[in-house]
Protein backbone atom coordinates (compact mmCIF):
# COMPACT_ATOMS: atom_id res chain seq x y z
CA UNK A 1 0.00 0.00 0.00
CA UNK A 2 1.36 3.46 -0.93
CA UNK A 3 1.40 6.40 1.46
CA UNK A 4 -1.29 8.13 -0.62
CA UNK A 5 -3.69 5.17 -0.38
CA UNK A 6 -3.34 5.08 3.41
CA UNK A 7 -4.41 8.73 3.60
CA UNK A 8 -7.43 7.98 1.44
CA UNK A 9 -8.38 5.09 3.75
CA UNK A 10 -8.15 7.30 6.87
CA UNK A 11 -10.12 10.00 5.06
CA UNK A 12 -12.97 7.65 4.25
CA UNK A 13 -13.41 6.28 7.79
CA UNK A 14 -14.96 9.43 9.39
CA UNK A 15 -17.37 9.71 6.50
CA UNK A 16 -18.56 6.13 7.03
CA UNK A 17 -18.96 6.74 10.77
CA UNK A 18 -20.94 9.91 10.10
CA UNK A 19 -23.30 8.03 7.79
CA UNK A 20 -23.82 5.35 10.44
CA UNK A 21 -24.52 7.89 13.18
CA UNK A 22 -26.92 9.76 10.91
CA UNK A 23 -29.04 6.69 10.24
CA UNK A 24 -28.97 5.06 13.72
CA UNK A 25 -31.63 7.32 15.34
CA UNK A 26 -34.02 6.72 12.49
CA UNK A 27 -33.53 2.93 12.85
CA UNK A 28 -34.49 3.01 16.54
CA UNK A 29 -37.49 5.21 15.72
CA UNK A 30 -38.69 2.51 13.34
CA UNK A 31 -38.40 -0.13 16.13
CA UNK A 32 -40.37 2.03 18.57
CA UNK A 33 -43.10 2.50 16.05
CA UNK A 34 -43.89 -1.28 16.06
CA UNK A 35 -47.04 -2.78 17.62
CA UNK A 36 -47.21 -2.18 21.41
CA UNK A 37 -46.36 -5.10 23.71
CA UNK A 38 -49.45 -6.87 25.07
CA UNK A 39 -50.47 -6.03 28.63
CA UNK A 40 -48.65 -8.11 31.23
CA UNK A 41 -50.53 -11.00 32.81
CA UNK A 42 -50.51 -12.42 36.34
CA UNK A 43 -50.68 -15.88 37.87
CA UNK A 44 -51.14 -16.12 41.64
CA UNK A 45 -49.99 -19.05 43.72
CA UNK A 46 -52.42 -19.65 46.58
CA UNK A 47 -53.05 -22.79 48.60
CA UNK A 48 -50.65 -24.92 46.57
CA UNK A 49 -52.33 -24.09 43.24
CA UNK A 50 -51.76 -21.81 40.26
CA UNK A 51 -54.58 -19.39 39.52
CA UNK A 52 -55.78 -19.26 36.89
CA UNK A 53 -54.64 -22.80 36.21
CA UNK A 54 -54.96 -22.16 32.47
CA UNK A 55 -54.15 -18.70 31.16
CA UNK A 56 -54.49 -17.62 27.50
CA UNK A 57 -52.37 -14.64 26.34
CA UNK A 58 -51.25 -13.06 23.05
CA UNK A 59 -47.72 -13.60 21.73
CA UNK A 60 -45.26 -11.24 23.42
CA UNK A 61 -47.00 -11.25 26.81
CA UNK A 62 -44.91 -11.20 29.96
CA UNK A 63 -46.48 -13.42 32.60
CA UNK A 64 -45.59 -12.86 36.26
CA UNK A 65 -46.17 -15.49 38.92
CA UNK A 66 -46.46 -14.40 42.57
CA UNK A 67 -46.17 -16.86 45.45
CA UNK A 68 -48.71 -15.95 48.11
CA UNK A 69 -48.25 -19.14 50.17
CA UNK A 70 -46.27 -19.55 53.38
CA UNK A 71 -44.28 -22.27 51.63
CA UNK A 72 -41.78 -21.83 48.77
CA UNK A 73 -42.69 -22.97 45.26
CA UNK A 74 -41.10 -23.08 41.82
CA UNK A 75 -42.44 -22.48 38.32
CA UNK A 76 -40.90 -25.01 35.94
CA UNK A 77 -41.82 -25.66 32.31
CA UNK A 78 -42.50 -29.35 31.67
CA UNK A 79 -40.54 -29.06 28.40
CA UNK A 80 -37.61 -27.11 29.79
CA UNK A 81 -38.65 -23.75 28.25
CA UNK A 82 -38.45 -21.81 31.53
CA UNK A 83 -37.46 -22.57 35.10
CA UNK A 84 -37.65 -20.27 38.11
CA UNK A 85 -35.43 -20.39 41.12
CA UNK A 86 -37.29 -21.25 44.31
CA UNK A 87 -39.77 -18.46 45.13
CA UNK A 88 -40.52 -17.81 48.78
CA UNK A 89 -43.55 -15.88 50.08
CA UNK A 90 -44.37 -12.80 47.92
CA UNK A 91 -41.48 -13.44 45.53
CA UNK A 92 -42.19 -13.35 41.81
CA UNK A 93 -41.00 -14.91 38.56
CA UNK A 94 -41.60 -13.49 35.07
CA UNK A 95 -41.27 -14.94 31.60
CA UNK A 96 -42.07 -13.37 28.22
CA UNK A 97 -43.75 -15.70 25.74
CA UNK A 98 -42.47 -14.81 22.26
CA UNK A 99 -43.83 -17.84 20.40
CA UNK A 100 -47.35 -19.20 20.08
CA UNK A 101 -48.01 -22.55 21.67
CA UNK A 102 -49.18 -24.35 24.79
CA UNK A 103 -46.77 -24.31 27.70
CA UNK A 104 -47.42 -26.70 30.59
CA UNK A 105 -45.58 -26.13 33.84
CA UNK A 106 -45.50 -27.34 37.45
CA UNK A 107 -43.94 -26.72 40.85
CA UNK A 108 -40.91 -28.99 41.07
CA UNK A 109 -41.18 -28.94 44.89
CA UNK A 110 -44.88 -29.91 44.92
CA UNK A 111 -45.40 -31.61 41.56
CA UNK A 112 -49.15 -32.00 42.14
CA UNK A 113 -49.27 -28.26 41.34
CA UNK A 114 -49.62 -27.88 37.58
CA UNK A 115 -50.62 -25.08 35.23
CA UNK A 116 -50.80 -24.13 31.57
CA UNK A 117 -50.13 -20.97 29.51
CA UNK A 118 -51.71 -20.88 26.04
CA UNK A 119 -49.97 -18.32 23.81
CA UNK A 120 -51.75 -17.36 20.58
CA UNK B 1 -54.71 -37.28 79.39
CA UNK B 2 -55.08 -39.57 82.40
CA UNK B 3 -57.83 -41.53 80.70
CA UNK B 4 -55.74 -41.82 77.60
CA UNK B 5 -52.77 -43.03 79.59
CA UNK B 6 -54.94 -45.55 81.40
CA UNK B 7 -56.19 -46.79 78.07
CA UNK B 8 -52.66 -46.98 76.75
CA UNK B 9 -51.52 -48.90 79.82
CA UNK B 10 -54.47 -51.24 79.52
CA UNK B 11 -53.76 -51.83 75.86
CA UNK B 12 -50.10 -52.32 76.61
CA UNK B 13 -50.98 -54.92 79.18
CA UNK B 14 -53.18 -56.75 76.68
CA UNK B 15 -50.36 -56.57 74.20
CA UNK B 16 -47.87 -58.00 76.64
CA UNK B 17 -50.25 -60.75 77.68
CA UNK B 18 -51.40 -62.01 74.33
CA UNK B 19 -48.85 -60.35 72.05
CA UNK B 20 -51.26 -60.15 69.16
CA UNK B 21 -53.26 -56.98 69.59
CA UNK B 22 -50.78 -54.80 67.81
CA UNK B 23 -53.14 -53.53 65.17
CA UNK B 24 -55.79 -52.56 67.70
CA UNK B 25 -53.15 -50.94 69.82
CA UNK B 26 -51.81 -48.88 66.96
CA UNK B 27 -55.30 -47.68 66.18
CA UNK B 28 -55.68 -46.72 69.79
CA UNK B 29 -52.43 -44.85 69.73
CA UNK B 30 -53.36 -43.07 66.56
CA UNK B 31 -56.52 -41.98 68.29
CA UNK B 32 -54.64 -40.87 71.38
CA UNK B 33 -52.75 -38.69 68.95
CA UNK B 34 -49.72 -37.78 70.95
CA UNK B 35 -47.14 -39.37 73.13
CA UNK B 36 -46.08 -42.53 71.34
CA UNK B 37 -42.76 -44.32 71.35
CA UNK B 38 -42.03 -47.20 69.06
CA UNK B 39 -39.79 -49.93 70.43
CA UNK B 40 -37.96 -52.33 68.18
CA UNK B 41 -38.12 -55.69 69.79
CA UNK B 42 -36.78 -58.35 67.52
CA UNK B 43 -38.90 -57.47 64.53
CA UNK B 44 -42.42 -56.44 65.42
CA UNK B 45 -42.97 -52.80 66.34
CA UNK B 46 -44.67 -52.19 69.64
CA UNK B 47 -45.88 -48.82 70.79
CA UNK B 48 -46.06 -47.64 74.32
CA UNK B 49 -46.69 -44.38 76.06
CA UNK B 50 -43.89 -41.90 76.26
CA UNK B 51 -42.33 -41.94 79.72
CA UNK B 52 -43.79 -45.38 80.45
CA UNK B 53 -41.22 -47.26 78.49
CA UNK B 54 -41.43 -50.84 79.74
CA UNK B 55 -38.66 -51.87 77.40
CA UNK B 56 -36.23 -49.78 79.39
CA UNK B 57 -36.88 -51.90 82.47
CA UNK B 58 -35.55 -54.94 80.71
CA UNK B 59 -32.92 -53.27 78.59
CA UNK B 60 -29.96 -55.54 78.05
CA UNK B 61 -26.89 -55.81 75.91
CA UNK B 62 -27.89 -55.67 72.26
CA UNK B 63 -30.89 -53.46 72.85
CA UNK B 64 -30.78 -49.91 71.68
CA UNK B 65 -32.83 -46.79 71.20
CA UNK B 66 -32.80 -44.16 68.53
CA UNK B 67 -34.87 -41.03 68.02
CA UNK B 68 -36.37 -39.74 64.82
CA UNK B 69 -36.73 -36.00 64.34
CA UNK B 70 -38.10 -34.43 61.20
CA UNK B 71 -39.01 -31.30 59.30
CA UNK B 72 -37.05 -28.74 61.30
CA UNK B 73 -37.56 -26.27 58.39
CA UNK B 74 -34.79 -24.02 59.64
CA UNK B 75 -35.37 -20.56 58.18
CA UNK B 76 -39.17 -20.72 58.33
CA UNK B 77 -40.42 -17.58 60.11
CA UNK B 78 -44.13 -17.29 59.34
CA UNK B 79 -46.90 -16.98 61.98
CA UNK B 80 -47.31 -20.78 62.26
CA UNK B 81 -43.96 -20.72 64.11
CA UNK B 82 -41.81 -17.59 64.20
CA UNK B 83 -39.05 -19.36 66.16
CA UNK B 84 -38.14 -22.74 64.69
CA UNK B 85 -34.73 -22.62 66.40
CA UNK B 86 -36.40 -22.65 69.82
CA UNK B 87 -38.66 -25.59 68.99
CA UNK B 88 -35.78 -27.60 67.51
CA UNK B 89 -33.83 -26.89 70.69
CA UNK B 90 -36.86 -28.01 72.73
CA UNK B 91 -36.88 -31.26 70.75
CA UNK B 92 -33.20 -31.84 71.51
CA UNK B 93 -33.79 -31.03 75.20
CA UNK B 94 -36.62 -33.59 75.18
CA UNK B 95 -34.32 -36.18 73.65
CA UNK B 96 -31.61 -35.45 76.21
CA UNK B 97 -34.16 -35.98 78.99
CA UNK B 98 -35.29 -39.42 77.77
CA UNK B 99 -34.90 -42.17 80.39
CA UNK B 100 -32.80 -44.19 77.97
CA UNK B 101 -30.27 -42.17 76.03
CA UNK B 102 -30.60 -42.86 72.31
CA UNK B 103 -27.64 -44.35 70.45
CA UNK B 104 -28.22 -42.05 67.49
CA UNK B 105 -30.70 -39.75 65.78
CA UNK B 106 -32.41 -39.97 62.42
CA UNK B 107 -33.46 -36.76 60.68
CA UNK B 108 -36.03 -37.53 58.01
CA UNK B 109 -35.59 -34.38 55.97
CA UNK B 110 -36.62 -30.79 55.45
CA UNK B 111 -33.71 -29.93 57.67
CA UNK B 112 -33.79 -26.45 56.14
CA UNK B 113 -36.62 -24.39 54.70
CA UNK B 114 -34.76 -23.03 51.65
CA UNK B 115 -31.57 -25.17 51.35
CA UNK B 116 -29.43 -22.24 52.49
CA UNK B 117 -26.03 -22.83 54.04
CA UNK B 118 -26.80 -20.73 57.11
CA UNK B 119 -29.98 -22.75 57.71
CA UNK B 120 -28.07 -26.05 57.62
CA UNK B 121 -25.41 -24.41 59.84
CA UNK B 122 -28.00 -23.52 62.48
CA UNK B 123 -29.45 -27.04 62.57
CA UNK B 124 -25.97 -28.56 62.82
CA UNK B 125 -25.22 -26.17 65.67
CA UNK B 126 -28.41 -27.05 67.61
CA UNK B 127 -27.83 -30.78 67.04
CA UNK B 128 -24.43 -30.47 68.72
CA UNK B 129 -26.29 -30.09 72.02
CA UNK B 130 -27.83 -33.58 71.62
CA UNK B 131 -26.48 -36.32 73.85
CA UNK B 132 -26.42 -38.61 70.82
CA UNK B 133 -23.58 -37.56 68.57
CA UNK B 134 -24.41 -39.62 65.47
CA UNK B 135 -27.14 -38.21 63.25
CA UNK B 136 -28.26 -39.90 60.05
CA UNK B 137 -30.02 -37.75 57.47
CA UNK B 138 -32.12 -38.11 54.37
CA UNK B 139 -33.09 -35.00 52.38
CA UNK B 140 -36.53 -33.44 52.12
CA UNK B 141 -37.58 -31.46 49.06
CA UNK B 142 -36.72 -28.24 50.92
CA UNK B 143 -33.09 -29.40 51.25
CA UNK B 144 -32.44 -29.82 47.53
CA UNK B 145 -33.90 -26.59 46.09
CA UNK B 146 -32.22 -24.89 43.12
CA UNK B 147 -28.93 -26.81 43.16
CA UNK B 148 -30.23 -30.36 42.60
CA UNK B 149 -29.05 -31.41 46.05
CA UNK B 150 -25.39 -30.43 45.57
CA UNK B 151 -25.00 -28.49 48.83
CA UNK B 152 -26.97 -31.16 50.75
CA UNK B 153 -24.63 -33.87 49.48
CA UNK B 154 -21.52 -31.82 50.24
CA UNK B 155 -22.66 -31.57 53.84
CA UNK B 156 -24.51 -34.82 54.53
CA UNK B 157 -23.65 -37.08 51.63
CA UNK B 158 -20.47 -38.73 52.93
CA UNK B 159 -20.68 -42.52 52.52
CA UNK B 160 -23.90 -42.28 50.51
CA UNK B 161 -24.82 -43.33 46.99
CA UNK B 162 -26.48 -41.40 44.17
CA UNK B 163 -28.65 -38.58 45.52
CA UNK B 164 -27.80 -39.51 49.11
CA UNK B 165 -29.19 -42.99 49.80
CA UNK B 166 -27.33 -45.49 52.01
CA UNK B 167 -27.72 -48.31 54.49
CA UNK B 168 -26.07 -49.31 57.74
CA UNK B 169 -26.35 -51.99 60.41
CA UNK B 170 -26.83 -51.48 64.10
CA UNK B 171 -26.84 -54.43 66.50
CA UNK B 172 -28.54 -56.72 64.01
CA UNK B 173 -31.03 -54.18 62.63
CA UNK B 174 -30.57 -53.10 59.00
CA UNK B 175 -31.31 -49.42 58.33
CA UNK B 176 -31.99 -48.10 54.84
CA UNK B 177 -32.10 -44.33 54.17
CA UNK B 178 -33.89 -43.53 50.91
CA UNK B 179 -34.21 -40.33 48.86
CA UNK B 180 -37.62 -39.73 47.27
CA UNK B 181 -37.51 -35.96 46.72
CA UNK B 182 -35.38 -35.67 43.57
CA UNK B 183 -36.43 -35.40 39.91
CA UNK B 184 -40.11 -35.07 40.74
CA UNK B 185 -42.38 -35.27 37.71
CA UNK B 186 -45.28 -32.92 36.91
CA UNK B 187 -48.49 -34.25 38.43
CA UNK B 188 -46.62 -36.99 40.29
CA UNK B 189 -45.70 -37.93 43.86
CA UNK B 190 -42.35 -38.67 45.48
CA UNK B 191 -39.96 -40.70 43.35
CA UNK B 192 -37.18 -43.17 44.17
CA UNK B 193 -36.06 -43.84 40.60
CA UNK B 194 -34.56 -46.84 38.86
CA UNK B 195 -30.97 -46.40 40.03
CA UNK B 196 -31.94 -46.25 43.69
CA UNK B 197 -34.37 -49.17 43.40
CA UNK B 198 -31.67 -51.29 41.81
CA UNK B 199 -29.26 -50.36 44.60
CA UNK B 200 -31.89 -51.26 47.21
CA UNK B 201 -32.64 -54.66 45.65
CA UNK B 202 -28.92 -55.51 45.87
CA UNK B 203 -28.60 -54.05 49.35
CA UNK B 204 -31.17 -56.40 50.91
CA UNK B 205 -30.59 -59.44 48.69
CA UNK B 206 -28.17 -61.23 50.99
CA UNK B 207 -29.83 -60.38 54.30
CA UNK B 208 -31.54 -63.10 56.36
CA UNK B 209 -35.32 -62.81 56.41
CA UNK B 210 -35.16 -62.60 60.20
CA UNK B 211 -33.22 -59.32 60.01
CA UNK B 212 -35.36 -56.44 61.31
CA UNK B 213 -35.48 -53.70 58.67
CA UNK B 214 -35.96 -49.99 59.29
CA UNK B 215 -36.49 -47.86 56.19
CA UNK B 216 -36.48 -44.09 56.54
CA UNK B 217 -37.29 -41.50 53.91
CA UNK B 218 -38.81 -38.03 53.79
CA UNK B 219 -42.06 -38.46 51.85
CA UNK B 220 -44.35 -41.32 52.96
CA UNK B 221 -43.68 -44.61 51.15
CA UNK B 222 -47.39 -45.36 51.26
CA UNK B 223 -50.48 -43.55 50.05
CA UNK B 224 -50.95 -41.29 53.05
CA UNK B 225 -52.91 -38.77 50.93
CA UNK B 226 -51.92 -38.66 47.25
CA UNK B 227 -54.23 -35.69 46.61
CA UNK B 228 -51.72 -33.60 48.54
CA UNK B 229 -48.71 -35.42 47.14
CA UNK B 230 -48.31 -37.52 50.29
CA UNK B 231 -47.06 -40.71 48.71
CA UNK B 232 -44.29 -42.11 46.50
CA UNK B 233 -44.98 -43.23 42.94
CA UNK B 234 -42.63 -46.22 42.90
CA UNK B 235 -42.75 -47.20 46.59
CA UNK B 236 -44.53 -50.51 45.82
CA UNK B 237 -41.41 -51.70 44.03
CA UNK B 238 -39.21 -50.80 47.00
CA UNK B 239 -41.54 -52.53 49.45
CA UNK B 240 -41.59 -55.54 47.14
CA UNK B 241 -37.90 -56.12 47.92
CA UNK B 242 -38.79 -56.29 51.62
CA UNK B 243 -41.53 -58.95 51.41
CA UNK B 244 -39.33 -61.74 52.71
CA UNK B 245 -38.55 -59.93 55.96
CA UNK B 246 -40.58 -60.61 59.09
CA UNK B 247 -40.30 -57.09 60.43
CA UNK B 248 -40.19 -53.92 58.39
CA UNK B 249 -40.67 -50.47 59.91
CA UNK B 250 -40.94 -47.50 57.59
CA UNK B 251 -40.40 -44.05 59.10
CA UNK B 252 -41.08 -40.80 57.31
CA UNK B 253 -41.70 -37.10 57.85
CA UNK B 254 -43.05 -34.58 55.32
CA UNK B 255 -46.67 -34.52 56.53
CA UNK B 256 -45.93 -32.93 59.93
CA UNK B 257 -48.25 -35.21 61.89
CA UNK B 258 -48.48 -38.69 63.32
CA UNK B 259 -49.98 -41.18 60.93
CA UNK B 260 -49.67 -44.94 61.11
CA UNK B 261 -50.59 -47.93 59.04
CA UNK B 262 -49.88 -51.63 59.41
CA UNK B 263 -49.86 -53.69 56.25
CA UNK B 264 -48.78 -57.29 56.65
CA UNK B 265 -45.20 -57.32 57.86
CA UNK B 266 -44.77 -53.58 57.35
CA UNK B 267 -45.51 -50.83 59.83
CA UNK B 268 -45.58 -47.31 58.42
CA UNK B 269 -45.17 -44.37 60.72
CA UNK B 270 -44.90 -40.65 60.06
CA UNK B 271 -43.44 -38.28 62.63
CA UNK B 272 -44.38 -34.83 63.79
CA UNK B 273 -42.34 -31.82 62.71
CA UNK B 274 -40.24 -29.79 65.11
CA UNK B 275 -41.32 -26.61 63.26
CA UNK B 276 -45.04 -26.40 62.44
CA UNK B 277 -48.05 -28.71 62.06
CA UNK B 278 -49.91 -29.44 58.83
CA UNK B 279 -53.63 -30.15 58.57
CA UNK B 280 -55.12 -33.62 58.59
CA UNK B 281 -55.70 -34.91 55.04
CA UNK B 282 -58.44 -33.06 53.23
CA UNK B 283 -59.39 -30.85 56.18
CA UNK B 284 -57.99 -27.63 54.66
CA UNK B 285 -57.62 -25.99 51.26
CA UNK B 286 -53.98 -27.02 51.10
CA UNK B 287 -51.32 -28.85 53.10
CA UNK B 288 -49.70 -25.53 54.04
CA UNK B 289 -48.55 -24.69 57.58
CA UNK B 290 -51.39 -24.88 60.10
CA UNK B 291 -51.61 -22.00 62.53
CA UNK B 292 -52.58 -22.95 66.07
CA UNK B 293 -52.75 -20.69 69.14
CA UNK B 294 -49.16 -20.03 70.31
CA UNK B 295 -49.72 -21.79 73.64
CA UNK B 296 -50.75 -24.94 71.77
CA UNK B 297 -47.94 -25.04 69.24
CA UNK B 298 -45.67 -27.38 71.19
CA UNK B 299 -48.48 -29.88 71.63
CA UNK B 300 -48.50 -30.48 67.87
CA UNK B 301 -44.71 -30.68 67.43
CA UNK B 302 -42.60 -33.58 68.60
CA UNK B 303 -40.08 -36.36 68.33
CA UNK B 304 -40.28 -40.10 67.78
CA UNK B 305 -38.39 -42.45 70.06
CA UNK B 306 -37.67 -45.96 68.81
CA UNK B 307 -36.50 -48.86 70.97
CA UNK B 308 -35.08 -52.15 69.82
CA UNK B 309 -35.14 -55.01 72.32
CA UNK B 310 -33.28 -58.09 71.22
CA UNK B 311 -35.33 -61.27 71.36
CA UNK B 312 -38.67 -59.53 71.76
CA UNK B 313 -39.33 -59.48 68.03
CA UNK B 314 -40.76 -56.05 68.28
CA UNK B 315 -39.75 -52.49 67.69
CA UNK B 316 -41.42 -49.88 69.83
CA UNK B 317 -42.03 -46.43 68.51
CA UNK B 318 -43.32 -43.67 70.74
CA UNK B 319 -44.13 -40.19 69.59
CA UNK B 320 -43.99 -37.48 72.16
CA UNK B 321 -44.90 -33.85 71.81
CA UNK B 322 -42.77 -30.92 72.88
CA UNK B 323 -45.50 -29.69 75.22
Amino acid sequence: MTKKNVWIAYGVMPVLLAILLFFTPSLSTVANAGPPAPAPAQVKIDNFSFGPQTLTVPVGTTVTWTNRDDIPHTIVSTDGVFKSKVRDTDETFSYTFTKAGTYTYFCSVHPKMTGKIIVQ
Amino acid sequence: MTDKHNLIDQKLQELNEDGIDRRGFLKCMAWAGTGLVWTISGGIPVSHAFGKNVAHNTKSKGDFTFVQISDSHMGFNKPANPDVVATLQAAIDKINALPAAPDFLLHTGDISHLSRAEQFDTVDQVLKSASAKDVFFVPGEHDVLDDNGKSYLERYGKNTQGAGWYSFDKKGVHFIGLVNVMNLKAGGLGTLGGEQLEWMANDVKHLKSSTPIVVFAHIPLWSAYPEWGWGTDDSAQALGYLKKFGSVTVLNGHIHQIMQKVEGNVTFHSAMSTAFPQPKPGTADSPGPMKVPPDQLRSVLGITDVDYVRGHHSLAVVDSTLA
